[in-house]
């Protein structure tokens, strides 16, 4: 299991493949889910052109731990990648890269499902985009759980 | 005895704070935390709050040397 937090632009199929050969997983697995998040060029109805992406380092990092052990305790997985960026991002830039393997499909997709929506409301990142048209800045509004 | 206050995001912009040590004989919950922090402004009703990067809500019990973070609703993903 591999989860990192990235500073810098990272191509996410480098990744994939790199994990894949680094870690031998053929023959164990018979499904691997991938969900790759990308910036957009627009948000809300306004061309977007760059963002910023705040996290809370230290808590944010457990919080994917956290996350990924409960996807293990839920279903079979055989293992777990996770990616994530912070700091300046690019329109097309990949924000996110996760990765479930598993024996079988339904528990690929259910745990790659679980990581991102787990993700999107518990791991504190905020994100605030630069607007093309004035170059003003807002912030995105999060959803709400704990 | 002292508490650290930390504020991400929007709110720290809109408190103008990022961080700051609260006087723990003078704090008993995370709400007095917030509220010897800002001076009192009311906390905005969606503001999430973790003490030592668990989140909890506004009663729960501090004590010496706990990280107390407030921040609005994640958007990470």
């Amino acid at each position: 299991m591999k989860i990192e937090l990235y500073g810098n632009p990272f191509n996410p199929w480098e990744e994939l493949n790199r994990y894949q050969n680094e870690h031998s997983l053929q023959g164990r697995v018979g499904a691997a889910c991938v969900f790759v998040g990308t910036m957009r060029d627009f948000n809300q109805g306004d061309k977007v052109s760059a963002m910023h992406l705040e996290h809370y380092p230290e808590m944010t990092a457990g919080y994917m731990q956290k996350i990924a052990s409960e996807a293990r305790q839920r279903w079979e997985v055989e293992d777990l990648l996770m990616l994530h960026r912070y700091g300046d991002i690019q329109p097309s830039d990949t924000i996110v890269l996760l990765a479930a393997w598993s024996a079988h499909r339904q528990a690929a997709f259910d745990a790659c499902r679980y990581l991102i929506e787990e993700l999107k409301t518990r791991a504190p990142f905020w994100k605030k985009e630069t607007l093309l048209a004035n170059n003003s800045t807002r912030w995105v509004q999060g959803t709400a759980k704990s | 005895m002292a508490i650290t206050a930390k504020f991400f995001a929007s709110l720290r912009e809109s408190l103008q704070l990022d961080e700051c040590s609260v006087d723990l004989s003078k704090a008993h919950t995370v709400a007095d935390v917030w509220r010897l922090a800002t001076n009192g402004k009311p906390m905005p009703p969606n503001t999430l709050i973790a003490v030592n990067m668990e989140y909890t809500d506004r009663k729960y019990a501090v004590k010496e040397g706990d990280e107390v973070a407030f921040f609005p609703p994640v958007s990470g993903g």
